[in-house]
């Protein structure tokens, strides 16, 4: 069985975040005044083999290249794959 | 002394880079595509260039840095050899886990590409014992991902081991520290994201980094060369 992954990557708290800052104002400009700490980061989505050390697979793909663990957090999501 | 010249899919100042070495400063330099058969064993000095290697993919050099031949580099470094990464190269080194840290986008997002005045803060190293303490000298730098980042025990350790060669004169893209190059803590790998190679003849504005790489040939050959 086919399992989706999704990774979420962001910038870790605490590190500046030039893109949402410039997003934010930008957001700000066109009225919505209520948007705050406005922060970029990507998603990566792939298909894995279901296996029993699939959680530990992922965490290590993460750390040794979706991510860099230097200024970067990640969070992932495991789903069923869903053909339309 | 022979050098190699690392070259990846969109490194662009891997031309630069050979020119300074073999035209300028008179060493060997060949050029190493990154998947051909080589054994760097056979060079003395290994350059990594600068450029957008894999289109900056991902992040800026994590790509190239996961290649075969990085093992390679990573070898060759153990061994003492002198390693120098430069711009793209310093993102590569830093990706591979050579030099602590990373390289974030700019502070201000965008593209700086002008001439920098650095500070020499260690000459002691094989690549700047050809400048003073505290000397000025100036590059070109063209980046959009400059923004050297560490944690603060990082930095501590940096600056404990005085890791820390070059920072700006004037910080142009909000680094640490005004952090510009740094050194592993065995002094052979050299990061950093201005360019000496673009920086070799007066008509090029500056040839403040000939000594750079006069310093790599002395150093070697007071190390391999017997007098």
């Amino acid at each position: 069985m086919k399992k989706k992954v999704k990774v979420y990557v962001s910038l870790k708290q605490g590190v500046l975040d030039p893109q949402g800052k410039t997003i934010e104002s930008s957001l700000h400009s066109l009225g919505f005044k209520e948007a705050a700490n406005v922060r970029v980061g990507k998603v990566i989505e792939f298909e894995i083999a279901e296996s029993a050390d699939l959680e530990n697979q992922i965490h290590d793909m993460c750390k040794k290249l979706l991510a860099n663990p230097v200024m970067e957090d990640y969070r992932f999501e495991v789903e069923e794959v869903v053909r339309p | 002394m022979k050098f190699a010249v690392i070259v990846f899919p969109g490194s662009n100042c891997d031309r630069d880079m050979h020119y300074a070495v073999k035209d300028v400063l008179g060493a060997e330099a060949e050029f190493v595509w990154y998947e051909d058969e080589c054994d760097l064993e056979k060079y003395d000095g290994i350059l990594i260039p600068g450029g957008f290697s894999y289109g900056d993919y991902l992040r800026s050099g994590a790509i190239a840095a996961t290649a075969e031949i990085m093992e390679q580099v990573k070898e060759q470094a153990e061994k003492g050899k002198p390693v120098l990464g430069v711009c793209n190269g310093f993102q590569i080194l830093t990706e591979a886990g050579l030099l602590p840290g990373a390289l974030m986008r700019n502070k201000d997002l965008s593209f700086i590409c002008r001439n920098q005045r650095l500070v020499v803060e260690n000459n002691e190293t094989m690549f700047t014992s050809q400048y003073g303490k505290g000397q000025v000298v100036q590059f070109p730098i063209a980046h959009g991902e400059g923004n050297y980042f560490c944690d603060e025990d990082t930095l501590a350790e940096l600056k404990r081991n005085n890791q820390i060669v070059f920072t700006y004169e004037s910080n142009p893209n909000g680094s640490v520290e005004n952090i510009a190059g740094i050194v592993n803590k065995e002094g052979n790998v050299l990061g950093m994201m201005p360019h000496p190679e673009r920086a070799v003849d007066k008509w090029l504005g500056s040839e403040d980094g000939i000594r750079l790489f006069q310093s790599i040939l002395e150093n070697w050959r007071k190390t391999y060369v017997a007098n």
